[in-house]
């Protein structure tokens, strides 16, 4: 790794330190959404930030070698779709579309409440990989380049 | 009332700003500015007084909550109205690789 | 203090802040003065007792503070060259908005008072939402079970979003090959 793309030293040493602990703390607001204030967008969102933290930390084309965006763009599409599978689960077991069909469970638990963390997690991923995806290829564009169309 | 009022006018300076300015950037930012004052005004309206936020907690008993109905409706209003301004963005600095300007008066007379 | 008066003070400030964005020339100003217009939103809604919409607002403004810092190239592309025109046209407007905003303010007459609102579905939520979903948040549980069709609806339009613009952007890269 070339130390010269990104910023100083210090930033990058900070940078590997905080970010495990902010993606932590993203899955914690996914996981209790239920319970907490939070939920799948607000964990979406902090896990993004800190995707890009690392993206201006250390430059574009770390994140590059780092992430494999293909597998990231797959997960975003997987995500939406699998919010309509559980949809239409809930109308082949139950009556209705999205009908909270798994059990409820005893109220103030992590795993209660049926189909609501499951449909949190998957809108969290789904949040988390579009908005990092919109600014990592918002970095990518040149502007000098204009007008050679 | 008087919270109204002063909401709605925070809407209005957003609209000011999308008819007059010829800055793109700036059009963004009015359009982002009337987002706010139109969740800000949903969520007043959700408002009892002496209530506490909609989220249970164990061991207290059940005591006078705001309007939860609101809230999820801004909640989705607010992620849908990020993606819009990321589209926005986009289309603004795709504009400005062609035509080397955010003017949307320029650019309407090098289309031609 | 009674919250009303918070509340006021906090919505004008908002007003200020935007008008100082719109009106400065200055265009990396006037996107930190947003910024602070949406942290006052954030701010408001932690006094309204809404703690979901606090957090989201919040990282949403740091959201959009990184898009719109992306967007900002040079000051020399954001220079306004002043005409007779567009001063007149200005000054329409500011009647037109006027008028507007004194029409409204005899409708909002008609509706609830402040802190007294009608609540007549909400009120279903709140006596029977726990034994009906199991979350223990109420705003959660309307979100992804009552009205987890509108969820669906969001998600549809947030991907949607996303996909016109990562094709918008990712045109020229395929022509240059």
């Amino acid at each position: 790794m070339d130390n010269n793309s990104g910023m100083t030293i210090i930033v990058k040493t900070i940078t590997r330190i905080t970010v495990p602990i902010i993606i932590l703390y993203g899955c914690y607001i996914i996981f209790h959404g239920h319970l907490t204030p939070g939920g799948g967008f607000a964990g979406g969102v902090i896990i993004a930030l800190a995707l890009l933290n690392v993206m201006i930390a250390f430059g574009r084309e770390f994140t590059n070698n780092w992430l494999n965006i293909n597998f990231l763009e797959k997960l975003e599409s997987i995500s939406a779709t699998l919010f309509l599978v559980l949809g239409i689960l809930g109308f082949l077991i139950g009556t209705t579309f999205l009908l909270n069909f798994i059990s409820k469970g005893e109220l103030f638990r992590l795993l209660s409440a049926g189909t609501i963390p499951v449909l949190n997690i998957i809108i969290g991923i789904k949040v988390a990989m579009s908005l990092f995806l919109v600014v990592w290829v918002l970095a990518g564009l040149k502007l000098d380049e204009g007008e050679s169309l | 009332m008087i919270l109204y009022l002063l909401c709605f006018t925070l809407m209005l300076v957003g609209l000011y700003g999308i008819l007059t300015k010829r800055d793109l950037i700036k059009i963004i930012l009015s359009a982002s500015i009337m987002g706010y004052a139109t969740n800000l005004l949903l969520i007043l309206f959700a408002y009892r007084n002496g209530s506490i936020f909609p989220i249970l907690r164990k061991g207290v008993e059940i005591i006078p909550m705001v309007d939860p109905l609101p809230q999820a409706l801004v909640l989705t209003s607010i992620v849908i109205e990020l993606g819009t301004t990321a589209l926005l963005v986009a289309l603004a600095l795709k504009l400005f690789q062609k035509y080397k300007t955010y003017d949307i008066t320029k650019i309407r007379k090098l289309s031609g | 203090m009674p919250i009303e008066t918070w509340l006021i003070f906090i919505l004008s400030f908002m007003i200020i802040g935007s008008i100082v964005a719109l009106e400065i020339k200055d265009i990396l100003s006037a996107v930190i003065a947003v910024g602070v217009v949406g942290l006052g939103v954030s701010l408001s809604f932690i006094f309204l007792q809404a703690p979901d919409l606090a957090i989201v607002q919040f990282l949403f403004e740091i959201f959009a503070l990184i898009i719109m810092v992306r967007a900002f190239v040079k000051k020399d592309y954001h220079q306004e060259e002043p005409s007779k025109v567009n001063k007149i046209l200005i000054g329409i407007t500011i009647i037109t908005l006027l008028a507007i905003l004194y029409f409204t303010a005899s409708i909002l007459n008609l509706l609830p008072e402040f802190g007294e609102p009608l609540m007549n579905t909400a009120q279903y939520y709140l006596n029977n939402g726990a034994s009906d979903t199991g979350a223990a948040n109420l705003v959660t549980s309307i979100i992804l079970d009552y009205r987890a069709y509108d969820t669906l609806g969001e998600v549809t339009v947030l991907f949607t979003a996303i996909l016109g613009a990562l094709t918008v952007l990712r045109i020229k890269s395929k022509s240059h090959r």
